[in-house]
């Protein structure tokens, strides 16, 4: 399957998925997804729920690698090369692939600490408070922080904290960062200051974000990639992309009859 | 079918005296026995205390600085006892931690297949159930002779360090300290790991985002974060190690004298109740019991300690 | 704008390659790994140890007439240890007479009856009581029963001292399982009882204890098991005996008594080779008894999961 994309230019393409397919044992999960997610651009990924968009995401860093009966065919490739090649080292990987996840996750450690694990775990040689303070200024959070480096990072708020998270993945400079619904566990005004946030950060980096929020995709994805869901015949379920394109596309003039009662709320 | 409504009256009745006042008895009994658990910890404190006080008069806080055990004379101190609860207690913590946590990160990662770390966790269980009589009875007969090669050859390689300079001939600070070391050991891997998977999965996903490897999350996220629960675990295992005896009584060669060299015979408190009780009479027995109070406030600070750990750690 | 970030040490993100290669941090890796693989031997090695090495010389050893007949003098042939086995069945049945009750009703007040800080209180004790070593229980039961039978002038080490000294043992195990299983009961059915106007005994007499009667058993039996290999506290209470325990007339119950444990102590430093033996058949027997009542829980915990 292969999508034609309402585009105006030739952009670079940071990941291209191709025919992918994942298996928890020998139940087909996600089957057959092929997509190319662009350079310095946000792409969003919607779809009700089960519907594998989080399994996905987590195949672009191997985090999916974690669970034991775990299995991809297909190819992910990354700047030209297989992720899923025997040859690569999945830590690598994740040194690159930055992921900020659903639940704040700051580890039981100092704010300051969170920022630089990353950094250290990497031999960074170079002026670690001056990296931290930078990173945390690209998440918008140092001011609010700033005075407090020494505390732990758990007493900070929801919102903060999950700031935190995205500070401690950008100081690692990775290339791509993905999040799995950054902004489910946030209240309004937390979630509108770290959307504001992946607006700034796509000038550096590339992001794939699954939510479940349709406004936010249509406010924050330059692309936007639906996936839906089918029941099996041996009783699981399976997920499937119905459709990929600008975001605007997606959001106004969409292709599939899918998408549209998707969208339109009418389902899911 | 017409069957009458039976009459409400009869089923539907207020709860009789009767009903009421087993039900307050009830109640009061379980409250009794309960606070009775309490109740034990003091009233085995009182006990001891009580049998022990003609020793205390007798020999007052000198008996933990005296080093002679003598009947004969009636001259009795139990400094050699405590030297060798807390030495032989050292060398099972020294060789069971770094193994006991080991074992408990082999366990709580997904280092080997479920089914496989199942049994695995099983079997480690298994080993605190033997018996400690028989760990000595084992000790006597495989592990002496085992470790009397190995402390031959200490002894002849590194006979200048002061720990090595004696030969081990047979029962020793050594072979107790190294089977306390297997008795202590699920303690230290079950408490460890309880608390290494009951930390939330997410810190170990959000370190293995960032590109740690696998033990640079487990050292640096996964260690610290159930480090309350590893310390409580080792307490435990230390208040364990104080107090086992059947063992070390059987391998420790009660050798009622301090020795630097830990391939030489030594004694511990428990040992020495216990290889000394049913020949002793009159101060002796006393003195015996002053040992056990001693052994008794000892490993109640150190449990006490471990619980309060432990607490804060499942309170969070 | 976002604020410009310091170049990393190794900031070849895109250009560099993902393969594996043997850094120092692979490397670390690796070792580290073989290490806690070697942890996880290091433990095993000696429970396999120990079970094959009293499963060999235990059941070369084991015979009818270990269970029939009394321990024998040192190098004549023959003997047993009837009279130790019997000994330990009196012992560990008086323990749980006493602790069973007890700690079961003990457990109730906990889940069923008692404010948070009071629980917490009496749970610690539990947990501190369960760490206190087994010889304090022996000299406790010495104090409170030896010397009272002493006073009495009724005899002196007797099976009833034991069987205390191993309830004081037994009475946490039991408390912390009851506790745990009493909580698993939902609590919907507890409101379902009172709905129904049950008062509080009749709740839990009739509808919490029976729900979590098979975990209780289960908690009694490994409780029981662990009790029965107890050597130390039975040394200060209930001492050996070469004779059958006497039931009646009572004066002669209250008589030292003998027991599959301090059996295995008196024969394990001993230089006879029967007696040596009969040590390793009654350890034999007493690792089995933990061993299948250890297996038997677990199953029978999985069976209800």
């Amino acid at each position: 399957m292969s999508f034609s994309i309402t585009t105006t230019e030739p952009q670079e393409t940071v990941f291209s998925a191709n025919d992918v397919k994942v298996y928890y044992g020998k139940f087909l999960a996600l089957k057959g997804i092929s997509i190319d997610i662009f350079k310095n651009s946000v792409t969003a990924f919607i779809g009700p729920s089960g519907c594998g968009k989080s399994t996905l995401l987590r195949c672009f860093n191997r985090l999916n690698d974690l669970i034991e009966n775990f299995h991809l065919e297909g190819k992910i490739v990354y700047h030209h090369q297989n992720l899923y090649d025997p040859q690569v080292d999945p830590v690598e990987v994740r040194r690159r692939i930055g992921m900020v996840f659903q639940k704040p996750n700051p580890f039981p450690k100092s704010i300051y600490d969170n920022v630089a694990f990353g950094a250290r775990i990497n031999g960074y040689k170079g002026d670690m408070d001056e990296l931290v303070e930078k990173s945390l200024r690209s998440a918008a959070l140092w001011d609010e922080v700033k005075d407090k480096l020494k505390e732990s990072g758990l007493a900070l708020s929801g919102g903060q904290q999950q700031r935190l998270c995205i500070a401690r993945a950008i100081a690692v400079q990775p290339d791509a960062i993905l999040m799995d619904e950054p902004c489910s566990a946030l209240d309004p005004i937390s979630t509108l200051r770290v959307e504001e946030l992946i607006h700034q950060l796509k000038e550096r980096y590339s992001i794939i974000i699954v939510t479940h929020n349709m406004q936010q995709a249509s406010r924050v994805a330059d692309m936007t990639a639906f996936f839906n869901v089918e029941p099996t015949d041996k009783g699981g379920r399976m997920g499937y992309l119905v459709e990929y394109d600008r975001t605007e596309v997606i959001f106004q003039t969409p292709k599939q009859q899918a998408t549209q009662e998707y969208v339109s709320g009418r389902f899911g | 079918m017409n069957t009458p409504a039976p009459n409400p009256a009869k089923i539907i009745r207020p709860p009789s005296q009767w009903d009421k006042s087993l039900d307050r008895g009830f109640i009061w009994l379980t409250r009794f026995f309960a606070l009775a658990i309490a109740g034990i910890l003091l009233w085995i404190a009182v006990q001891v205390t009580i049998q022990a006080a003609p020793a205390i008069q007798s020999s007052g806080l000198g008996f933990i600085f005296e080093s002679t055990w003598d009947p004969v004379k009636d001259q009795y101190g139990v400094l050699p006892q405590i030297y060798g609860t807390m030495v032989s207690a050292l060398i099972a913590l020294i060789l069971a931690v770094p193994i006991g946590v080991g074992t408990a990160l082999l366990l709580s990662e997904n280092f080997l297949p479920l089914p496989i770390r199942t049994v695995m966790v099983f079997l480690v269980e298994l080993l605190a159930a033997i018996p400690s009589v028989v760990y000595g009875l084992w000790g006597i007969f495989v592990l002496i002779p085992i470790l009397k090669e190995v402390g031959g050859w200490l002894h002849s390689q590194l006979g200048w360090i002061p720990f090595f300079n004696t030969p081990l001939a047979g029962p020793g600070m050594l072979p107790a300290g190294v089977v306390l070391a297997i008795m202590i050991l699920p303690i230290i891997t079950a408490i460890s790991r309880d608390s290494l998977i009951s930390l939330p999965p997410e810190l170990r996903q959000a370190s293995l985002g960032l590109g740690a490897t696998r033990w640079e999350t487990i050292f640096q996220v996964l260690i610290p974060a159930a480090i309350s629960g590893i310390v409580g675990a080792v307490m435990l295992a230390l208040g364990r190690a104080m107090g086992e005896t059947m063992a070390v009584t059987m391998l420790i060669g009660n050798a009622n004298n301090i020795n630097i060299s830990i391939l030489a015979p030594a004694n511990t408190i428990a040992s020495l109740l216990a290889s000394q009780f049913a020949e002793a009479s009159g101060l002796q027995i006393s003195s015996l019991m002053y040992a056990a109070l001693i052994l008794f406030l000892l490993t109640l600070l150190v449990n006490v300690l471990a619980e309060l750990i432990v607490q804060k750690v499942k309170r969070i | 704008m976002p604020e410009s970030i310091p170049e990393t040490a190794n900031s070849t993100l895109t250009s560099g390659n993902l393969h594996r290669s043997l850094s120092p941090r692979t490397l670390f890796n690796e070792v580290m790994t073989a290490l806690a693989f070697l942890c996880g031997a290091l433990a095993l090695i000696p429970l396999l140890a120990v079970l094959s090495y009293v499963a060999i010389q235990g059941f070369s050893s084991l015979n009818f007439s270990v269970f029939t007949e009394l321990p024998p003098p040192p190098m004549s042939q023959g003997g047993g240890f009837g009279n130790a086995i019997a000994g330990t069945l009196i012992m560990v049945g008086i323990a749980a007479a006493i602790a069973v009750p007890v700690g079961v009703l003990a457990a109730i007040y906990l889940t069923e009856f008692s404010d948070p800080h009071t629980v917490r209180w009496i749970r610690f004790a539990t947990n501190v009581l369960s760490g206190v070593p087994s010889i304090i229980a022996g000299v406790f039961a010495y104090g409170i029963v030896v010397l009272t039978f002493v006073g009495l002038k009724w005899g002196s080490y007797s099976p009833i001292a034991g069987g205390v000294a191993l309830a004081v043992l037994m009475l946490p195990i039991i408390v912390r399982t009851t506790d745990e299983s009493l909580q698993l009961v939902p609590s919907e059915m507890r409101q379902a009882a009172v709905g129904l106007g049950a008062t509080k005994f009749q709740t839990v007499w009739g509808v919490v204890l029976p729900a979590a009667l098979p975990a209780i058993v289960t908690g009694t039996t490994l409780a029981v098991a662990r009790a029965s290999g107890e050597t130390a506290p039975l040394i200060f209470t209930a001492l050996f005996s070469p004779f059958w325990p006497q039931i009646w007339p009572p004066q002669q119950f209250i008589a030292p008594t003998a027991s599959l444990a301090v059996l295995v102590y008196n024969f394990a430093i001993v230089p006879f080779k029967n007696q040596q033996q009969l040590a390793w058949a009654a350890s034999l027997i007493l690792v089995l008894m933990v061993l299948l009542t250890s297996i038997i829980s677990r199953w029978a915990i999985r069976q209800r999961s």
